[in-house]
């Protein structure tokens, strides 16, 4: 049987083997951590600490400000020595609460409801809210959100990603194959906020035993189905994910709601789970931490605010003194100009290239008009044209080939023969046109 | 942060951060090396004369390339083997006897005028081997039509000329043509190993085809323009293509002599796919081949010349661009404007 999929898309070497047989794994508690009061998109928290306070783990330290927003909660318990502005692993400076850790893990408040299930949708989403919870697969959207669709926009359907797309991580995977009943539940969930009887989890076919963990756990639930997807990058990109599972396509510039549709991340759905039931705020996630340039690959539970640099350490070190650190994954994820950076709501992986691994970006030659990135671009999009016209400085004439459809998956400028930096000559595009 | 850490030098650059093994040079490199098989054919059947003239046409399109971005001061970007295909596909298509100084006109029109100063590599608007060779054909048109005949031996001690098979059939027929082979069986054979008269690399069928199928194989070309250009000069050619000469009648046309005759599959393969000008969309290249199949023909059965493809190829590498704009992508999640209006009322 033909796996379901969409048009375009690329086969990247998926370097899963790395580190996919390794089971999740707590890292050893951190002396301190680092806690931005921005980790999602929108309004940034209104800190609620000062300097010298105490905090309990689970205690929120930055509340919302807006609907669109997270509140954020201190990861350990311990005292505020300082707050002020600190980088995140893209570079941008947002004012962080760091807290020392006095290694008692007092939580605030944790208690377990296994009736959760009973609580109104209203309450199951106001949990969700409480606990700060964003989209885990990096784009970091605060799930409410999405769980609140206007009245207009009625929702039939809940997919899970489960896809993990991105070559090199496998936050996800682990996380089906050691915690496949919490998904469920997670997705149970999120079906019950949004009263739908439609729940999908799609899974990409190159981790068939998660898709089998995921078929045993969900075999008692009718309404629930598990997709297995052809392995090919972008199937974890949310319109690409729901052509492949429900054959719906999202609008372009449209959100999945357009098409009656909710996407959460596997990720995002035990968090939802462990909120709806312990009442636990987001403050640990999974991150792999991979790469041929790090002695040890590992698939690490870490705490909100744990220093990359830890991690590293955690993992045996980098094998050279020269290499790209890559926040979240090879084809979308950051490199980072520094290793004393917060691991994120949004981060899912650290990955170290080593240095004889690095394309340099600057040796590029023209656009041979090959042809290849408009095969492949999964938005249907001329990626070439967009680069040729960005390149000369035709910004205005870049919207007449749809740049604002494009969302940087990075396809293009991995199968370019020339080594075009396709993807940025769009955002250069991008920042200088109005939509 | 009590212990003193060491300091990682990180490399900082932006998304995507793996890229694949896929360059410029390593297409140019294969489509040249899939060239090689028809070229050795040709030097088989054509001696040592042949294979100087494609090495004079090589040298000459790589030097001239390389003295003009040295004189502009330019990156030198000889080694991406782009020069080299060009002087090769020059070469291939250029008679096996002219005199030394033809290849080297030829290679300086192609790199020169047709490719750098439109830009180089990329921004040019025609096929810069098939300018080469057109300029050629024009400004030298004696020496360009002087077909030597075919030798299976190596060493050749007199050379004969005699016509092509496509310049028998233009000016004495499809009778004449029969009378020179023997049987129908006799001229498929030979026109598929290679055994006539014609350019140094585009008689041997077999050769052309196994290289054909190589860039196939590997991607570097797709079958949208090849079938399209072939199947669309198949039809014309069964259609019209017995009409000319005593009780000519529709649809009595032989179009395997024509598929394999001339510069058609080189041209259909290797000439009319080049990237830089061909349509970039793969549904515009259909249309694409379908011009390039119709125009071939067009001279072949009405022109004054005997053989078409090269000028077919040039005149639709025109239309290129516009092509590419009116087969413009669809965007993932757009539906056509006709649907968008149905939905509307």
């Amino acid at each position: 049987m033909a796996l379901a999929t969409f048009k375009g898309g690329i086969h990247p070497p998926d370097k899963k083997e790395l580190s996919k047989e390794k089971i999740i794994s707590t890292t050893k508690p951190p002396k301190r951590v680092v806690i931005p009061l921005v980790q999602h998109i929108g309004a940034p928290c209104k800190l609620s600490v000062s300097v010298g306070q105490e905090v309990k783990k689970g205690e929120a330290i930055g509340t919302p400000e807006g609907f669109v927003s997270a509140p954020v909660h201190s990861s350990v318990s311990g005292k505020v020595i300082a707050i002020g502005e600190f980088p995140l692993a893209t570079g941008r400076m947002v004012t962080s609460v760091v807290i020392e850790n006095d290694g008692k893990e007092e939580w605030a408040s944790l208690k377990d409801n296994p009736d959760y299930m009973k609580l109104s949708p209203d309450e199951l989403k106001g949990k969700v809210k409480d606990a700060g919870i964003v989209g885990m697969g990096g784009a970091a959207f605060p799930a409410h959100v999405k769980l609140s669709p206007p009245k207009e926009k009625p929702v039939d359907v809940v997919i899970l990603n489960g896809a993990e797309c991105e070559p090199y991580l496998t936050a996800d995977y682990r996380l089906m194959l050691e915690r496949p009943q919490d998904v469920v539940e997670g997705l149970k969930i999120l079906m019950r906020i949004l009263g739908v009887n439609k729940g999908f989890i799609g899974i990409e076919n190159n981790k068939p035993d998660a898709v089998e963990a995921m078929k045993k756990a969900a075999s008692g639930e009718g309404n629930i189905q598990i997709c297995a997807l052809e392995v090919k990058y972008p199937q974890g990109a949310e319109k690409m994910l729901i052509r492949a599972t429900v054959g719906r396509e999202v609008p372009p510039r449209g959100l999945p709601m357009d098409v009656g549709v909710v996407v959460q991340n596997i990720g995002t759905a035990v968090a939802i789970y462990e909120a709806a039931r312990y009442g636990k705020p987001l403050i640990e996630r999974i991150v792999t931490v991979t790469g041929e340039g790090i002695k040890e690959p590992k698939n690490l539970m870490v705490k909100i605010g744990t220093l990359v640099s830890d991690l590293i350490e955690e993992c045996g070190g980098l094998k050279s003194e020269v290499a790209k650190v890559v926040s979240g994954g090879p084809m979308m994820g950051f490199a980072m100009y520094s290793l004393d950076v917060p691991v994120t709501k949004g981060t899912s992986g650290v990955l170290v290239l080593p240095e004889e691994g690095v394309i340099h970006a600057e040796d590029f030659g023209p656009c041979i008009r090959c042809g290849r990135c408009i095969d492949i671009c999964p938005m249907g999009l001329m990626p070439s044209m967009l680069s040729v016209l960005s390149e000369r400085g035709f910004y205005e004439e870049t919207k007449d080939y749809n740049l604002f459809d494009c969302f940087e998956c990075g396809s293009c400028t991995y199968v370019c023969p020339s080594k075009r930096p396709i993807v940025q000559l769009i955002r250069l595009a991008k920042s200088l046109v109005k939509p | 942060m009590a212990e003193i850490k060491k300091e990682h030098q990180l490399i900082v650059s932006v998304s995507p951060h793996i890229k694949s093994e896929e360059t410029t040079s390593r297409i140019m490199w294969s489509v040249t090396a899939s060239l090689l098989p028809a070229t050795i054919m040709g030097a088989y059947f054509f001696g040592p004369r042949a294979i100087f003239t494609v090495a004079i046409s090589i040298i000459a399109a790589v030097l001239s390339e390389y003295i003009f971005q040295k004189a502009l001061n330019r990156k030198i970007a000889v080694s991406d083997g782009s020069a080299v295909l060009t002087g090769l596909l020059l070469g291939m298509n250029l008679p096996p006897s002219v005199p030394f100084y033809i290849p080297i006109i030829g290679s300086f029109v192609a790199i020169i005028i047709t490719k750098q100063l439109f830009g180089g590599l990329g921004f040019n608007v025609f096929n810069p081997a098939l300018i080469g060779r057109a300029f050629l054909l024009i400004s030298f048109p004696k020496l360009m039509t002087i077909w030597k005949e075919p030798t299976a031996a190596f060493v050749h001690l007199d050379a004969k000329t005699t016509a092509t098979p496509l310049g028998i059939l233009k000016e004495e027929g499809v009778a004449k043509l029969m009378e020179v082979f023997g049987d129908k069986i006799n001229l498929y054979t030979q026109l598929f190993v290679g055994h006539r008269a014609g350019s140094i690399g585009e008689t041997s069928a077999i050769a052309l085809l196994i290289g054909a199928a190589f860039l196939l194989y590997r991607g570097y070309i797709s079958w949208h323009i090849p079938a399209s250009f072939l199947g669309t000069a198949a039809v014309i050619a069964w259609i019209f293509g017995g009409l000319s000469g005593k009780g000519g009648a529709l649809f009595a046309g032989d179009p395997i002599v024509h598929l394999l005759s001339g510069g058609m599959l080189l041209g259909a393969f290797f000439m009319a796919t080049d990237y830089v000008t061909c349509p970039s969309v793969k549904k515009g290249q259909i249309l694409f081949g379908i011009g390039c199949g119709f125009l071939t023909m067009l001279i072949r059965l009405k022109g004054g010349y005997p053989e078409g493809v090269m000028f077919a190829i040039l005149i639709i590498n025109c239309f290129s661009p516009l092509i590419d704009r009116g087969f413009k992508t669809r965007v993932f999640g757009a539906i056509k404007e006709t649907k968008a209006k149905e939905i509307k009322k």
